[in-house]
C-alpha cells in the first residue's frame, strides 16, 4: 500500500470513530427519550413524570387480570419481576394479550400510582413454535420467558 | 485460492474485464434465485408449522427478516465499495455502488411494510416510534440520501466521491439498528437468530427462512450484475470494446 493511501484510509478510520463517539455520546444523553417505556421498577421509584402521557411496560402478571362484567373496563398488573404496576384499560385488547405476555400501554399515572391507559400494545418475543412444542413444553414447565426484561437480567433467577 | 481471488478482484476492477466475466455468472444467479425464492416461499408459507401465539400471521417472517437482512447487509456492502473507491480509487467499485443502492432502499422498504403489516394483528399498532423501527426509517432515508445525491452533483467523479462518503458515515446506523432491541425497550422483539446461540425457533420454521435468505442474496447478484452491466456500457461508451460490442450486435 502507498503512503498516500494508507494515510487516506486512517482518514477514513479516524472520521468514522470521531462520528461514531459523537453519535454514541448523543444516543447516550438520551437514552431516557428513546427507551420505549418505563419499566414497573422506574414508575415505582417515581422516575417517569406524572403531568403528561407515558408508556409503561412489562409482563402480565399471571392471574391479575379482571374483566368488568358490565363493560370492556379491565385491570391488570405488569411486572418486570422486581416491582408491579396496575393498568386500567376500557378498550378492545389486542389479540395477542394474555397472562404471562409482554405489553406495553399507553396512559397516564393517577393519584394512586396506577396507569390509565388509553392504548394498550402487545409485545411479541423472539421465540416462534408449533402449536404442539408450546403444549409440551408448557407440560414440561419449560416455557421460556416472555418478559420484555428476560434478556436484560438474565442473570436473575427467577 | 488467495492468488485466485486476487487475480479475479483486479480483472474485475477493468471495465471492460467485469462485462465480460460477470456475462457468464448471470444466469447462475438468476436460476438460483427462481429455485431458492420458489422452494422457500412454498415451504415457508404452506408448509411450515403456524405459530402457537401468532398463528398464520408468523409466516409474514419469510419476507421480513430477509429483506430486513439485506437492507442493512447491502448498506455494509455500499460502505466498503465506498472506501475501496476512495482509498484505492477503483472506479468499478463506484458503479457497484451506484447498482447497490437501489436494491438496499427498496429492501429496506420492504422491511418497513412487511413489519407494518405484521403490527396491526400483532402488536395492535402499524408504527411505533421504538429504537429499532425509526433506525430502520433512517437507513430508509440514508439509502434515498445516497440516490439522491448522485443525481444532484456534476461531474460524476465528484458525486461518486460524495456518495462514498455518505456511505461510509451512514454504516454507523448499522450497529444501532442490530443492538437497539438490546440497549433500549423496544416494542420490537429480539432477534430469533444469533450467530452465537441456538435459534429461537425449530427446524421446521428457520430451514425454509434460511432459504428464503439465499435466495434473497441470489436476487441481489443478479440485480447488481444486472445494472452494473448496464452502467458499465452507458460510462464506457466512448472505448473501443463497447463500440465494437454493439456494432456485432
Amino acid at each position: 500500500m502507498t503512503p498516500k493511501r494508507k494515510q487516506k484510509l486512517w482518514l477514513l478510520g479516524l472520521m468514522l470513530v470521531g462520528i461514531s463517539l459523537a453519535v454514541g455520546l448523543t444516543l447516550n444523553a438520551l437514552s431516557a427519550n428513546i427507551n420505549l417505556f418505563y419499566a414497573p421498577t422506574q414508575i415505582a421509584a417515581g422516575d417517569a413524570p406524572k403531568d403528561r402521557q407515558i408508556r409503561a411496560g412489562g409482563m402480565v402478571v399471571e392471574g391479575s387480570v379482571k374483566r368488568d362484567p358490565d363493560s370492556l373496563l379491565v385491570r391488570f398488573a405488569v411486572t418486570d419481576h422486581n416491582e408491579d404496576i396496575w393498568i386500567t384499560y376500557d378498550k378492545i385488547l389486542p389479540d395477542l394479550f394474555r397472562e404471562g405476555q409482554g405489553v406495553v400501554a399507553v396512559g397516564h399515572l393517577n393519584d394512586q400510582n396506577e396507569l390509565v391507559a388509553s392504548q394498550v400494545l402487545a409485545r411479541h418475543d423472539e421465540n416462534y413454535m408449533p402449536p404442539e412444542v408450546a403444549e409440551a413444553l408448557k407440560a414440561a414447565g419449560k416455557m421460556p420467558d416472555h418478559s420484555p426484561f428476560a434478556k436484560k437480567n438474565s442473570s436473575d433467577d427467577y | 485460492m488467495w492468488k485466485w481471488l486476487k487475480t479475479l478482484y483486479h480483472r474485475l476492477g477493468s471495465p471492460k474485464w467485469f462485462y465480460q466475466i460477470t456475462g457468464s455468472w448471470l444466469p447462475w444467479f438468476a436460476g438460483a434465485a427462481v429455485v431458492f425464492l420458489g422452494v422457500g416461499l412454498v415451504w415457508g408459507l404452506a408448509f411450515a408449522p403456524a405459530d402457537y401465539q401468532q398463528g398464520n400471521s408468523f409466516r409474514i417472517i419469510y419476507i421480513h427478516v430477509p429483506a430486513a437482512f439485506l437492507a442493512q447487509s447491502v448498506y455494509i456492502m455500499m460502505a466498503v465499495a465506498g472506501v475501496v473507491l476512495l482509498v484505492w480509487k477503483m472506479k468499478m467499485a463506484d458503479v457497484v455502488a451506484q447498482s447497490l443502492a437501489p436494491f438496499g432502499a427498496t429492501m429496506t422498504f420492504l422491511a418497513l411494510l412487511t413489519g407494518a403489516i405484521w403490527g396491526v394483528p400483532t402488536w395492535g399498532t402499524w408504527w411505533m416510534w421504538d429504537a429499532r423501527l425509526t433506525s430502520m426509517l433512517i437507513l430508509f432515508f440514508l439509502y434515498l440520501g445516497v440516490i439522491a445525491l448522485r443525481e444532484a452533483l456534476q461531474p460524476q467523479e465528484v458525486a461518486a466521491k460524495a456518495c462514498a462518503l455518505l456511505a461510509i458515515v451512514g454504516v454507523i446506523n448499522i450497529p444501532i439498528i442490530k443492538y437497539s432491541v438490546d440497549w433500549w425497550y423496544t416494542l420490537h422483539q429480539p432477534a430469533t437468530f444469533t450467530l452465537t446461540e441456538k435459534p429461537a425457533m425449530p427446524a421446521s420454521m428457520w430451514v425454509p427462512l434460511l432459504i428464503m435468505l439465499l435466495g434473497f442474496y441470489a436476487l441481489l447478484g443478479w440485480s447488481v450484475i444486472l445494472r452494473a452491466r448496464a452502467e458499465v456500457l452507458k460510462r464506457e461508451y466512448k472505448a473501443g470494446w463497447v463500440k465494437e460490442l454493439l456494432q456485432r450486435k
